[in-house]
């Protein structure tokens, strides 16, 4: 698929993903309160859910660019180096390329090579990069990177994997709370008559599963939209500097360095061109690695990416 | 009852007209701003050109003659009048520079001067921000246009007369072949 047709494909797919997932959360969240509280009617359970998950965020939300900025010890870019000069330029083409404003630019001293961007919308952006980066690529490679993060902020996926996190944190508070609350079930609202009583009782077993298998499932979903963002934002990227396999060479380049960037915690992983746990993470496959990658194989990026340039 | 039906109805369609034509206007305002940001790299280019010039002059001993030309176009550039020669001595411009740019890949000796590769640097970074600004320009008219001829949007165009935005071309043809470097010394 050309470069026009994985964008559409990948948006498409992630609201799917999202609106699956808030089907799920909302089966549990009401499931709560039909069998634990007040009824579905009025959802209490599924509302305090919600607005912890949502203040927990909040400090992410506002704060978290410069937390992670510090955590990492990113600092200024030095501009009379020629090759932070270099990345400062090709970030600023990328600004003009993309119609956003340029974002704050800093530079990790680390010997392995990785970027991430942050912040909350395109006024409120960083970008990262390691030294091991600027040292290991080339002009055109530095700029696929750049694209690539500056993708992220102009799809708005930091906001995206905020909500998603945020809706991960209602579901294992809901579950929590019903497995604590497991014992103590001894009210049930409606249902009079044997029908009425079995139904509830499939019900309350199926609602149960879910519960016992809703935190596995969200991070399941949640990595799922993370690996879609990072397909959308290569190819985002791609759109930018009309070259595809810049980003793919640039890839091979950075995989092909065995370390990981211990700078950066796993936290912000999802924020990363290639995760940071090395290249064990990166290039393994099948279904279980897949899963709960933060990020697609770097193969599968490539092959994507080598599509757009019509070379398969 | 259907008073009310057709008062719904009524709303809803005044609704759907108000977005869409917000979002027309919309759109038509970044394209207008994406064609006016290409003029804001140009100038950049024009005021960056003489000290870059000034900067390697030494070094580039050799080179005068195309050091000259670079001068020369430039000043064409600022003085041309009207959107068909402003567009030509650009073009004019850019293919002095990438005569300098080309000659400066050539000489070992000339890259490893600290001062050459800044200018170097900067002057790919200065053609390209033109061309992304271009770029960027081209594909915020294209979604203008195409929300202008997408159903049901476009009966809304129509009605408050939007115009289809033209894309940034080559007026000249000979942009399109090869560029020739001459990498006599002169």
């Amino acid at each position: 698929m050309n470069i026009y047709g994985q964008i559409t494909t990948n948006r498409r797919s992630t609201w799917l993903v999202v609106i699956i997932f808030v089907i799920f959360f909302l089966f549990i969240g009401f499931g709560f309160d039909y069998f634990y509280g007040a009824g579905y009617k009025a959802p209490i359970f599924t509302a305090i859910a919600i607005i912890l998950a949502t203040v927990a965020s909040l400090g992410s939300y506002l704060y978290g660019d410069k937390f992670i900025l510090s955590s990492t010890h990113a600092v200024g870019l030095d501009l009379n180096d020629p090759k932070e000069a270099q990345w400062r330029n090709v970030i600023e083409e990328m600004s003009i390329a993309a119609g956003i404003p340029v974002p704050r630019t800093y530079v990790i001293d680390d010997p392995d090579p990785n970027a991430f961007a942050t912040g909350r919308d395109p006024k409120h952006a960083s970008i990262a990069v390691t030294k091991g980066l600027l040292d290991t690529l080339d002009r055109d490679e530095l700029q696929a990177v750049a694209a690539h993060e500056m993708s992220h902020i102009k799809n708005f996926d930091i906001r995206l994997m905020l909500m998603v996190a945020v809706m991960v944190g209602s579901v294992a508070l809901l579950a929590d709370w019903a497995s604590r609350g497991l014992f103590r079930r001894d009210r049930r609202s409606g249902g009079s008559g044997k029908g009425e009583g079995a139904i509830a009782l499939v019900a309350l077993v199926i609602w149960l599963i879910a519960v016992m298998l809703a935190p596995i499932l969200s991070q399941i979903i949640a990595m799922l939209v993370s690996r879609k963002r990072e397909y959308l934002a290569d190819a985002s990227g791609a759109e930018l500097t009309r070259n595809p396999m810049a980003l793919a060479s640039a890839l091979k380049k950075i995989s092909s360095r065995v370390e990981p960037t211990r700078s950066i915690s796993q936290g912000t992983a999802h924020l990363c061109i290639i995760d940071p746990k090395g290249v064990s993470v990166n290039s393994k496959e099948g279904r279980v690695a897949d899963l709960f990658a933060t990020h697609p194989p770097i193969r599968k990026r490539v092959e994507a990416l080598e599509q757009m340039a019509y070379i398969k | 009852m259907l008073l009310l039906i057709i008062l719904v109805l009524g709303l809803v369609t005044a609704l759907w007209v108000m977005l869409s034509y917000n979002s027309l206007i919309s759109l038509k305002n970044q394209t207008l701003n994406g064609w006016k940001q290409i003029d804001v790299q140009l100038k950049r280019r024009h005021d960056l050109i003489p000290n870059l010039v000034e900067s390697v002059k030494g070094v580039m001993k050799f080179e005068q003659t195309t050091l000259t030309q670079v001068i020369e176009a430039r000043n064409k550039a600022i003085s041309a009048q009207g959107i068909a020669e402003k567009a030509a001595q650009e073009n004019v411009l850019s293919g002095a520079l990438r005569q300098l740019f080309a000659l400066v890949e050539n000489y070992p000796n000339l890259k490893s001067n600290e001062n050459v590769a800044k200018l170097q640097e900067e002057l790919v970074t200065t053609e390209n921000r033109i061309g992304f600004a271009r770029q960027f320009y081209n594909d915020i008219a294209t979604q203008f246009n195409i929300a202008q001829q997408r159903f049901p949007t476009n009966i809304v165009a129509k009605t408050f007369r939007f115009k289809i935005s033209e894309l940034f071309e080559i007026t000249d043809a000979k942009d399109r072949e090869v560029p020739k470097v001459d990498l006599n010394l002169k």
